[in-house]
């Protein structure tokens, strides 16, 4: 029930309280608010719960992780094979 | 797909299960506590590439599991009258009530849909003005933002004939009462990454400390969970408790604001019945009096409305964690996703459903 799948804005709407916004979801695109992520640009990835666009991902925090986890693999000699 | 497939990647999962083996020294009992993480977990076999010592007890984030069988049944009889469109997700559909589940009610002739969001409810309601639209809003903090906007928008338009049947949950109280239980058997937490986008981490700060147990907020992806097991067992083994985030491409400690505000602005904190666990107080949400008129148990007349629950299902001690699935007499013998004796076994994030579908040991 919690299930937030990440999508890309396409394109988003102005005017409406609710923002609507054409997300694309690996293939398949959905109409979705934005109206609790006013923050949000075209071109954003956001993660989107019942038809609503809940956080914009972070790409820094994001490249982070995936960094501490790249040196953290050579740290201890793992090729990752 | 950008955020999904370098979260899949087996490379780094079996990286992290080394890690993990070399800091683990000691068997820890950790639980990850949203229902979508139980799936993941089982499906990509990430018990298996744990230490022996590891084990993850599922816990009780399922929010179509714990809305008790007096809800089901209230949905059930709403559902059955032949001016209601009665709407809601898929989940709900099948969960066995005291006479049976909605599905049977739609065979039956009643008018019972399933939407994607909340908002397709309201417009249901829009383009039905001589029908009563009634949205069974069932969730945790993930979804109550999108419950509270649907209200606000039926509000906003003056719409007259649509309202909510609330189960609303709410993550941290749950825990509390799982970690302060005599029997606890919990040492670690994995903390439910999208419940935390929308509320942030502050409320697990406290239980953290109070309770001493290490809370990793984590993500849904395989290697999402990995990381979250790791950093959970290097807390343990440092005898730390603090609250982590892994998650932090999607949480920040203060959640979503506009999200918080307009669920503040249209429910407020109740005490909540949950399936199989019992009452938890101010674990769950109501509407606020001054959307009271969108209270579909107002609206219905089925506010003292009580059910028995059924004595062969053994899914509270599931919830709970004291059983695994494959414990139950009843697991496959009697209760499949098919024919299901009790909500775990056929939500999308019900443990028995879970260990149905991906295993049986």
């Amino acid at each position: 029930m919690c299930l937030g799948i990440p999508g890309k804005i396409l394109s988003l709407s102005e005017g409406d309280p609710l923002c609507p916004a054409k997300v694309n979801f690996g293939g398949i695109t959905k109409e979705i608010s934005l109206a609790f992520v006013p923050e949000a640009r075209c071109g954003d990835y956001v993660i989107v719960h019942a038809g609503f666009a809940l956080t914009v991902l972070d790409e820094g925090e994001a490249l982070e992780t995936l960094d501490y986890l790249r040196q953290m693999g050579e740290a201890n000699g793992g090729s990752g094979e | 797909m950008k955020y999904v497939d370098e979260y899949r990647d087996a490379r780094v999962v079996q990286r992290l299960a080394r890690d993990l083996a070399q800091a683990c020294t000691r068997p820890w009992k950790i639980m990850e506590v949203c229902g979508g993480q139980t799936h993941a977990i089982v499906k990509f076999g990430i018990t298996e590439l744990l230490p022996a010592g590891i084990e993850l007890i599922h816990g009780p984030g399922c929010p179509v599991c714990v809305t008790p069988l007096a809800m089901i049944d209230k949905a059930a009889i709403i559902a059955a009258r032949p001016e209601v469109i009665f709407c809601s997700f898929g989940d709900m559909l099948r969960v066995p009530g005291s006479a049976g589940d909605l599905l049977t009610i739609k065979a039956n002739g009643g008018d019972v849909r399933m939407v994607y969001s909340p908002l397709d409810a309201v417009n249901i309601a829009r383009a039905n003005p001589d029908r009563e639209v009634v949205f069974f809003a069932v969730g945790f903090e993930t979804t109550a933002p999108a419950n509270a906007m649907a209200v606000y928008q039926a509000s906003r338009l003056g719409l007259g004939n649509f309202s909510l049947l609330v189960a609303q949950v709410m993550v941290p109280p749950a825990l509390k009462a799982l970690l302060v239980s005599p029997e606890r058997r919990i040492q670690g937490l994995l903390a439910a990454g999208h419940v935390c986008t929308v509320m942030g981490y502050r409320e697990y700060e406290p239980l953290a400390r109070d309770c001493h147990v290490p809370i990793v907020v984590t993500g849904f992806e395989p290697v999402d969970i990995m990381q979250g097991i790791y950093l959970c067992v290097r807390q343990l083994e440092e005898g730390r408790a603090e609250v982590e985030n892994q998650y932090t491409r999607s949480v920040r400690r203060e959640g979503n604001p506009a999200a918080r505000k307009l669920m503040g602005d249209v429910f407020t904190v109740t005490t909540q019945q949950w399936r199989g666990i019992g009452e938890i107080p101010a674990s769950g949400l109501r509407l606020r009096d001054a959307y009271a008129a969108y209270d579909a148990e107002r609206r219905f007349g089925l506010g003292a409305y009580r059910a028995e629950e059924s004595s062969l299902c053994r899914s509270g001690l599931v919830l709970q964690g004291a059983i695994r699935p494959v414990e139950c007499a009843c697991f496959g013998n009697g209760c499949t996703p098919e024919k299901p004796l009790g909500a775990p076994m056929v939500s999308s994030e019900g443990a028995c459903a879970a260990y149905y579908l991906y295993r049986r040991g």
